[in-house]
Formats: C-alpha cells, structure tokens, sequence
C-alpha cells in the first residue's frame, strides 16, 4: 500500500512537467519559477527547522557512552567514543557524519532452535546497510558536485578532478563506450545500485517492510526517479548541454532566461529535484541537518566532572531529614541510630 | 501473579512480523504475563501524583479524567519546548531498521511494537498528527494518527516494556535514544495517573523511608546488625558500621536492594567488610538511613520525581557534613549520578573533591558531583597495593561479568569493575563481545519492571542475556554471574534457573570480600554464602 501510494506519486511528479512542458509549453514555469520556489522552501524550511530544533534546550548530558568513561589515570579511556572534551566530540561527530560510525557496528540476529528446544542466539556480520548508506550518500556529494559545472562559470578545478576521477572507468565499460556516448560516471552506476539496494532491503527484510511508511518509499523513488532521467539525459535522450548550461546560469545568476528548446526530459529532472528539496525541510531526509544536534552523540561525558545548567530547572520538594527524623525519631532511639532532636 | 512461562515453549519466538497487516491497524492486546499492575491510589497520592486511585489494566475502564486528552497535548507541547532529544527524535528517525533487532525484548518475544523504532513510532505517529502539516494533511499516509483511547493504550503497555537500556541508541546513526523517547512517554503517562505499582510503590517508600520496601529505620539497622553478625561467624572479625553519624568524612549510598534481597545482600557484606579493612588505614564512612536508597525509581516515573528523590544525597551530605559521598555497586543509579544530579540538585559546593584517604587518588573525573563509584575506589586500592588479596578464595567460582546497561551506555564504565574481577579471582570468562560492554544485553527486568506478575515478559527481555552467560558456560563451565547492579542481582538468579540453570549471580564486592585477608582473622572455610572454598569441600565444617 505505502509502496503504491509513493509510486503513483512519483508518477505524477513525473508527468507534469512532461505534461507542462510537452503539451503546454510552460517552460518558464517548470525552467525558473518552480525551482526559486524550490529552493526558498528548501533553504526557509532548513533553517527554520534547525532553528526550531535549538529553540529547545539540552537539559541534561545524555551521550550514549560507547567505550571506556575518563576515570583513573592508569585506565586506558576512550577519547573517542566516550569524549570528555570538545575535542573528542569533534572527532566523534567526523566519525559519525563521514563514515557513519555507529550503523557500522550493526549486527544481524539469528535466531534458530536447537533440537532441544534451547535457543541459539547469534549476532552475524552485517555491514551491507552501512556500505549501501555509505555508497549512496558519497555518490550523491560526488554528483551533486559535479553538477557545479552547470551553476558556474568557470567551472571550479576541483569539478574538474571529481570528473576525472569519477569517470575513470570509462575505458572499459562496454557496450557503452563506442557508441558515440560519453564516458559512464561511476557515482551514477553506484548511486543507483545504492537505492535499488536500499528499496529492495526495505521490501525484503520483513522487519523494515513492516515499519516503512510511504514517507519512506517516496524520497527512494523519487531518488530513482531523479537518477533515471540525469541517465537518460547523458546518455541516451541527449539534451542541449549548453541550453541547459545557460538556464542555469542564468537562474543562480538570478538572471533567469529560458533558452531554445532543451527538451522535456531536462524538465522533468527538474522537476523531480525541485520536488525532493521542497520536499526535504518536511521529512525524514532532516537527519542531514539533525544528526548536528543530536544530544547522544554530540556532548561529551563530563558531566561528573563539570555542571551544566538546565535552563528550566525549578525546585521540588523533597521529603526531608526533618520529616524524615519527625517521623521514627523513637523507633530511631531505640535502634541507637543518632537524632537531632531528643523525643520528649 | 499470570502463569508462569515454561522456557521451552517460550523459546518458540517468531520474529517475522506479518505480511500484510499495518501496525497501526493493529489494536493493543494487553497479555497477562507482560504487563505490571497499576499503580495503587495510596502510593501515587504519597507523592501527590495525579489522578490518584486503584485501577486495572486488564480492565475496559481505566478511570482516567475527562480531560486526558487536553492534558496529554498540554504536556507533549512542554516537552517538545524542553527537551531537544525529544524534538529531534521525532524528527529525524529514517526508519532503516538498524535498531530493529537489538532490543532484547524483540529478540525475545518477537513483538513487533518492541522494535525500538516502532516503539517510538507509537509516539511519533501521535505527534505527527497534532504537530506537524504533513501529519495534519495527508493523516495515515504520512504515518499519523490521532491519540484514541486505545493508542493512549499502546503507549501504556509499551513504554512499561521498555527497560531504557538505550541499547538501540548505540546502533542509531542518528543517536536517536528510544529510552529518552520511553522516559518521556511515561512522562505523559504519569500526567493522567498512568503508572505501574511497581514503580510507583518504590516511589513513594523511597521519598518516605529512603528504600524501595518501606522499611522502617529500626528495622534497616537490624538488618545491618545481621550481617554483622554474619560476618563475624565467617571470618571472627566484629565490623562496626556506623549510621547518620555527623562529622564523617564520606557517606556512602547504595542500593536498597542490597540491604534487602538476596544475593545482593551478601554484597552488602562485603561494603562492610572493606570498609572495616580500611578503617585502619583511615577510612572514615558513614552509612545513612535516610538517603539510604541509590536506585532512583522516580527516573521512571519523570525527571521531577527522579530529581525529588535524588535531592536527598546532597541534602543528608549536606546535614552530616561530609567531604564527599561514595556510592555502591548499582545500575540506573549511576547513570541519574553521572547524567543527572549535578544538574539536578548541585551545585555540590559544600562537599569537597573526592581524594581518597587510602591512596591520595584524586578523583577528578568526580569533582563536580563530589560523587565516586565504589568499585572506582576500590579498584585504585588495589592498584596502589592496598589491600591484601587472596584470590584463591574464589577458586570455587567460575565467573563471567555482566555489564550493567546504564553503567555501560550511560557513563563508559567497563575497565575498573574487570580489574577489580581480575584481581579478586583467578577464573574469569568474558561473555561473547556482542553481548558485553557497550553492546551488553539488559537483565530484562529494568526500569521498574522486576515485578512478578510480568514474569512472562521478563524471562524473554533475558533471553539474550541468559543465552551469552550459557554460551560460557558450556564452553568454560562458569557457574558465577557477576554484576554492579542491585536490579540485576534481584532478577538474575530467576532468570538463570529459567534459561540456564546452575549459575550463581555475586555483586563485585561480594567477592572482593572473600578475598580480603584480614589480620586476626578465622581461617575461612566458607565464603559469605557459607559455601565450602575450594579445597576446604571435605573439611567438617557443617
């Protein structure tokens, strides 16, 4: 059901444009206006998100501690996983954001009887979400930034060098090469493998499947989506790379003009990204910006050592020695346990 | 009490989930056997808890005021304000399933609602509904839902089968923290008079009488009288503990739980028996019975009652006036001392930073909180060669050690409680490494959830841990479950008869006792249980 709700949706995402553009010639809808709106929904949304997010306070330390605390000087600590200082928690967070440090711990449960009936527990190798994750996240960086080719003129050297490194196969991938297409990017291979891979895993593992929402489906199809047509554009639906290269210049130079015709396929693609990140500030996909805060990984474990302030804190009444005293001060005496006040 | 699960039949665990039913349409079904009564009117109105009266979960009726629902929302909106964690936990979970199999209530009952992301899912789809747009627009499809009296149901019965052991959150790429999410949902619950009797009956004895079973300070210190005796039957040497005494240098709090249950009591003894050692040495340690519980069962009811309850360490070391506090071997305790009580009830400014007078260690990593763990001091004891050892008193045992959850994930306690093992005994076996240390399995029974009427819920939450102490005892022989923690030393020995059989459970300190060599002492033929040391089996000493 989620799965056929997300799906039809990116369908519809997808005709639009196809429509919009193929049928009504609304170009500068979905070639300038669409995007600007995109883009302030995107960049508004995100800030006031985050915003809204630090607006409440981190009352207590609650690192989740995973290694060694700071203790004795003879006890080897983990500076790491258990900071007790910013630097550590720099170092933590690196960990965290570039290598996605705690999905690789992952484990798998095995679970089988024994002929006895006893159980037998085990906890398996399990590292394909953390290279899926890891693949998909880097080959998006990797396109996202050799997009820059379009935004820029000049265009940036290092743009130049993540093209070369990425399309370092292209001698010898076949039948593609040859046929008067351009060399295959391997982010763009990867990238796909990568969602497939991560749709797939959240059909097939039952657990998954069971807690996935069509809020889980939708940015993975639209991601494919968004793949399919950057694929088809460069390789076999060619477009006007310099028409292209102009609206979007044209559009960060906030000088936007609609060039000779590009072709509905550029549109659609976007479309589809202009979708995905209006779309971001209201899902899931915030766990870009809020891994940043998250208070189990961010703080470090010095709360034995150090104060921190609850900004609203406010007293409580306890129960006191005085009530406690005024209550078994005789079964006190008679225990010869110490009292302030003698019972009269 | 329900009745109770046979091992071989519990064992039986499908961990599919099914097909095509959604979750959400799936309604609560409140089993006997894993849920706890509800809390008693008596005990909620102890602390001026609301809506105070005795009801039953099983029942259609749970007598809850007629404006739960404003109060619900009211409270909810509070803690978005205050509380980070919570906002961005329901924020930002992507549902990828990393926590799914690492809670040991999945693992053991293969109830989908105890997968950690779904547990907090009973929550997020809530907040969906009432806080965000999409939620308020696209309704199911966006994964919200209204709070009904049946969701309000859910939430009840899962948040008190969650032991916040924050296992899941160590797996979580994004940290998210399903305790932190459960701490505050039982929060809400308690806003309407939703608690369990087993929590809220500790509760209200520790705010009155200091320790979770209500007894009286006589009687505390009859109890300590026993064990002295006790001692003084095994080893010839009288201890002399002193209570509430003013002008002491260090008060020292433990867990109730030690002074009252089996085995924790021999633990118990062997606080006594160190603390007697090192008198000469120039130990000056008052106990107390007014601040005499170090569980903090308020953390399971809210960080108001978690912080009422705590108030009272600093406020009777503040009485006594000591220089600092030394706290025993306990679990959710130490994580309210590490995590909380500073910001909670500091700052400690009329304590000094903890220097031990035995070795004059400073204790910096305990200079806010004025606080150390014993098993910190003692391990810098034997260190520095401070105590006279015999490990071979323990040779009779055969011992693994089980990391305590909230040590663990809640403040990076792992080295000083081994060293101390290693020092104190000459057979110690580690569990398998999934299942230790950071990635330590809970007891199953945390959080407030020891009762017995839940046994059923209780020996699955144990599976996992019972299956890595039986994976070491079929491989190395160990009959000996070492723990820091009260809880787990109260819960084990029936989780162990249930899963494995033959395994004992011993606080650290237990067996730092039977080590110790006193001068003047008995030859020791028993250890504290009265059990035969090794080599003495055949020696008439019945």
């Amino acid at each position: 059901m989620s799965i056929v709700v997300s799906s039809l949706a990116v369908v519809l995402i997808v005709l639009i444009p196809w429509v919009g553009v193929g049928a009504f010639n609304l170009q500068y809808l979905f070639g300038v206006v669409v995007p600007y709106a995109a883009l302030a929904t995107f960049i508004i949304g995100i800030v006031v998100r985050v915003i809204d997010w630090a607006r409440s306070p981190v009352p207590f330390r609650i690192p989740t501690t995973a290694g060694q605390q700071w203790s004795l000087p003879w006890v080897k600590y983990s500076k790491i996983d258990n900071p007790k200082g910013t630097g550590g928690v720099i170092v933590r967070m690196l960990f965290e954001i570039l290598t996605f440090r705690s999905l690789f711990r992952n484990t798998r449960l095995e679970y089988r009887l024994k002929g006895d009936g006893a159980p037998k527990i085990d906890y398996e190798w399990e590292k394909w979400l953390w290279l899926a994750a890891l693949l998909f996240h880097y080959s998006f960086l990797v396109i996202f930034l050799r997009h820059f080719r379009f935004f820029v003129e000049p265009i940036p050297g290092f743009v130049h060098l993540l093209e070369s490194l990425d399309g370092f196969m292209q001698m010898g991938v076949l039948p593609l090469n040859g046929l008067g297409l351009p060399g295959v990017y391997l982010t763009d291979m990867l990238l796909m493998l990568a969602v497939t891979y991560l749709f797939v895993r959240r059909i097939y593992v039952h657990q998954t499947r069971y807690i996935s929402l069509p809020a889980d489906y939708f940015p993975l199809f639209l991601i494919l989506a968004l793949g399919t047509t950057g694929i088809l554009m460069r390789y076999f639906i060619r477009v006007d790379i310099t028409a292209v290269k102009e609206l979007a210049v044209g559009l960060f130079k906030f000088h936007p003009t609609i060039p000779g015709d590009i072709g509905v396929i550029f549109y659609i693609h976007l479309f589809v990204i202009s979708v995905l990140i209006a779309y971001f500030p209201f899902s899931k996909l915030m766990h870009m910006a809020g891994i940043f805060l998250s208070p189990t990984r961010n703080l470090s474990n010095n709360s034995r050592m150090k104060r921190h302030i609850n900004p609203w804190n406010y007293p409580v009444h306890y129960h006191t020695y005085q009530a406690y005293e005024d209550e078994f001060r005789e079964a006190m005496v008679e225990a010869g346990l110490p009292v302030e006040k003698e019972p009269e | 009490m329900a009745k109770d699960p046979k091992a071989g039949e519990t064992a039986k665990i499908n961990h599919t989930p099914p097909l095509m039913e959604g979750w959400m349409d799936t309604p609560v079904d409140i089993r006997e056997g894993i849920y706890c009564y509800g809390a008693k009117e008596k005990n909620l109105e102890a602390v001026d808890m609301p809506n105070a009266r005795d009801w039953n979960p099983a029942e259609e009726d749970w007598q809850l005021p007629d404006d739960w629902e404003k109060v619900i929302d009211d409270g909810f909106r509070l803690r978005l304000d205050r509380f980070r964690s919570f906002k961005l936990f329901m924020d930002i979970c992507v549902r990828c399933g990393a926590c799914a199999d690492k809670c040991h209530f999945f693992i053991g009952s293969g109830d989908p609602k105890n997968m950690p992301v779904l547990r907090a899912e009973l929550i997020r789809s809530v907040y969906r509904k009432k806080y965000t747009a999409g939620g308020k627009l696209f309704g199911k499809l966006a994964g919200a839902r209204d709070l009904t009296l049946d969701v309000l149901k859910e939430w009840w019965y899962y948040l008190y089968q969650c032991t916040e052991c924050r296992r899941c959150s160590l797996f979580c790429p994004y940290g998210i923290d399903t305790a932190e999410v459960t701490i505050i949902g039982r929060e809400l619950t308690n806003l309407i008079g939703l608690n369990t009797d087993w929590i809220s009956a500790p509760v209200a004895n520790c705010n009155r009488t200091g320790n979770h079973l209500g007894i009286q300070p006589h009687a505390y210190k009859d109890m300590m009288d026993f064990f002295v005796d006790e001692i003084e039957d095994i080893t010839g040497i009288r201890v002399e503990p002193s209570f509430n005494r003013k002008g002491a240098e260090i008060l020292f709090i433990t867990p109730s739980g030690d002074v009252f249950a089996d085995p924790g009591t021999y633990t118990c003894m062997g606080y006594l028996m160190l603390f007697h050692y090192l008198q000469s040495q120039g130990l000056d340690i008052t106990w107390s019975t007014y601040a005499s519980e170090g569980g903090n069962f308020g953390y399971f009811t809210s960080h108001e009652m978690a912080k009422r309850l705590n108030a009272k360490m600093y406020a009777e070391a503040k009485r006594l006036g000591v220089k600092w506090i030394l706290g025993g071997e306990c679990g959710h305790m130490w994580r309210v001392l590490n995590q909380y009580m500073d910001t909670f009830n500091g700052p400690a400014d009329f304590l000094e930073e903890p220097v031990s007078p035995i070795t004059g260690t400073k204790f910096e990593n305990a200079k806010g909180t004025k606080m150390v763990h014993l098993v910190e001091f003692t391990a810098d004891l034997i260190k520095h060669n401070k105590l006279k050892l015999d490990p071979s008193r323990n040779d009779h045992l055969k011992v693994t050690f089980h990391d305590s959850c909230n040590p663990s994930r809640g403040m990076g306690f792992f080295e000083e409680p081994r060293y101390v093992i290693n020092a104190v005994c000459n057979n110690f076996y580690e569990m398998p490494p999934q299942t230790i240390r950071e990635q330590t399995f809970c007891c199953g029974s945390g959080a407030g959830l020891n009762a017995g009427e839940n046994m059923e819920l209780r020996m699955r939450g144990g599976l996992p841990r019972a299956n890595a102490v039986r994976y070491v005892k079929e491989k190395y022989g160990v009959n000996m479950l070492s723990c820091i923690c009260a809880i787990d030393r109260a819960v084990f020995p029936t989780l162990m008869d249930f899963w494995v059989r033959d395994v004992g459970v011993t606080g650290v300190h237990e067996m730092v006792a039977n080590a110790l060599v006193f001068e003047g002492e008995n030859e020791r033929t028993t250890d504290l249980r009265g059990e035969p040391l090794a080599g003495m089996e055949d020696d008439d000493n019945v």
